[in-house]
């Protein structure tokens, strides 16, 4: 395990090192991409100059809220579909083909409808990541065994605690990796619509810079949302992980 | 003479048939009566009923026809107070420990913390599970995690304990001592003990009284009183009788396991 950790960090400082080594040597020019080590420096100076601080915030607030209200609303959503064969059967074909769907194209009618806040993007954010959540708590909530469901019977647990102390508990590893994704699309959604039309945050911060040639704020708020979005992906991993492993799944 | 603390009078069970399949005549008509503090085991032919039985008196499941009553009350279409079940399957919680597996069992009675605590600790102790108590089920044998379920089910105390093949997956040796372990708490609680199995030997070891059931619609074809002492452990094997009850229940069920494997008797 040890070792595959420390050949993905290998992989990762390569290609870091390639584009150095690109970028020094004038194949990429600097118009196109400063070398790493100069966007880690710009980095660095951004976050402690604090002029990107309400930007950050603004993102990062409104994929929280994105995100907070995608999982719990996925959650409680599939518990309550997962009662009704029914609906179920008419909604599962919908949810798979929802991601092809392009979400974005719905920005002039959430606009039009919520007005021009925070709103729309949180929205956004929402239902990409909404239905992530949706589909893997289901899948989750299939694999319960029916001797657990016999179980919350004797102990006249009743439809609530059923599911709040059996169903959903036992789902928990197929309803974080819906999670995991949710963090992810919350993300992309907010970070996307603002770069269609926004006053602020990062993804217009990013928006504005490339418009105007400013490779050294375009770059540090790329590689920020990387390593934002990769390190929340990285824990939550690790916590699913656990989980697993705690259940002899690995 | 004392009321019954179970009573099954003229229960049928009929599955209705699914899109175009027949209906399914699962079960009875059958009586049974088992009295206060009585360990009583059922055999029969694969498919017979026996698990449709349990959960008719659990309230799992409803009669077609026929009562159901538990204490002089009618069972409806819940699980009454005072009633544990232990499934064949593991029913252990792999997110929770051992212990917390255990407590989940009074996670909603309306007891002090300290009480459920006291009986957490008693469980964990009569079930040898002391040093297990932090581990997850997945760390432990299928032998273990199904004591965990007995644990769970014992510290509700209930006064009718239900057990559909409980030992089903354990081998022989494992059994016979689940066996005692079982015999053990059955006086201990004082409960009424309603077992499902497919093993004879199992059957005709703890029971004060076994019911054959033919194969489907089950019925019972015999009810064997052992006749055993109430102190008694896996050891009753050895005496000449345990035979006789074991031969009896062989006599009865063969025929019947061959109508349900739908073989004909070998030609003299």
């Amino acid at each position: 395990m040890k070792h595959l950790v420390l050949w993905r960090i290998l992989v990762v400082a390569a290609g870091v090192g390639l584009l150095e080594a690109l970028c020094l040597a004038g194949v990429i020019d600097r118009i196109t991409m400063q070398p790493p080590h100069e966007i880690a420096r710009d980095l660095w100076r951004m976050l402690v100059s604090g002029r990107m601080n309400a930007a950050m915030r603004k993102t990062l607030g409104n994929a929280a809220l994105a995100f907070a209200s995608a999982a719990l609303a996925g959650v409680a959503f599939a518990a309550l579909l997962h009662g009704l064969r029914q609906t179920r059967a008419t909604l599962d074909p919908l949810f798979a083909t929802w991601y092809a769907v392009p979400v974005f194209a719905f920005y002039p009618l959430l606009i039009s409808v919520f007005g021009l806040g925070d709103l729309p993007q949180v929205l956004i954010g929402f239902m990409l990541g909404v239905v992530a959540v949706i589909v893997n708590t289901l899948n989750g909530l299939d694999r319960v065994p029916r001797v657990l469901l016999k179980t919350a019977r004797v102990g006249r647990l009743g439809r609530m605690r059923t599911a709040a102390s059996i169903t959903l508990p036992y789902a928990a590893p197929h309803i974080l990796t819906g999670v995991k994704l949710a963090v992810a699309y919350s993300l992309i959604g907010v970070v996307g619509s603002e770069f269609i039309m926004s006053r602020g945050g990062i993804g217009y911060e990013i928006s504005f810079a490339y418009n105007n040639f400013d490779n050294a704020t375009m770059y540090p708020l790329i590689v920020l949302i990387i390593v934002l979005s990769t390190a929340i992906n990285a824990f939550l991993s690790r916590w699913e992980q656990r989980l697993r492993v705690r259940r002899g799944q690995r | 003479m004392a009321a019954p603390h179970v009573a099954l009078r003229g229960v049928r069970k009929v599955f209705a048939g699914v899109e175009r399949s027949a209906a399914v005549d699962a079960l009875g008509p059958l009586d049974l009566e088992l009295a206060r503090g009585e360990f009583f085991a059922v055999v029969g032919p694969s498919g017979c009923g026996k698990s449709t039985l349990l959960e008719l008196i659990a309230g799992l499941a409803s009669p077609t026809e026929g009562s159901v009553e538990f204490e002089g009350r009618p069972i409806g279409a819940s699980v009454p107070d005072g009633v544990g079940v232990v499934f064949q399957e593991d029913a252990s919680l792999p997110w929770l420990d051992v212990s917390a597996n255990i407590a989940f069992g009074l996670r909603h009675a309306p007891l002090p913390a300290a009480e459920k605590d006291a009986r957490v600790k008693r469980a964990l102790e009569m079930m040898g599970l002391v040093d297990f108590a932090a581990s997850y089920p997945a760390q432990l044998s299928g032998g273990m995690r199904q004591r965990v379920c007995i644990a769970r089910t014992l510290v509700t105390e209930p006064r009718l304990i239900l057990l559909d093949e409980p030992f089903g997956a354990l081998d022989q040796q494992t059994r016979l001592l689940m066996g005692d372990e079982l015999l053990r708490l059955w006086r201990a609680t004082g409960a009424t003990v309603f077992l499902i199995t497919h093993a004879l030997d199992e059957a005709a070891m703890l029971a004060d009284r076994i019911g054959v059931m033919s194969s489907r619609p089950g019925r019972f074809l015999d009810l064997v009183a052992t006749g055993w002492p109430h102190e008694r452990d896996s050891r009753i094997v050895e005496q000449p009788s345990f035979g006789t009850v074991t031969a009896r229940l062989w006599k009865t069920l063969r025929e019947e396991s061959r109508k349900a494997l739908g073989t004909r008797p070998p030609v003299a």
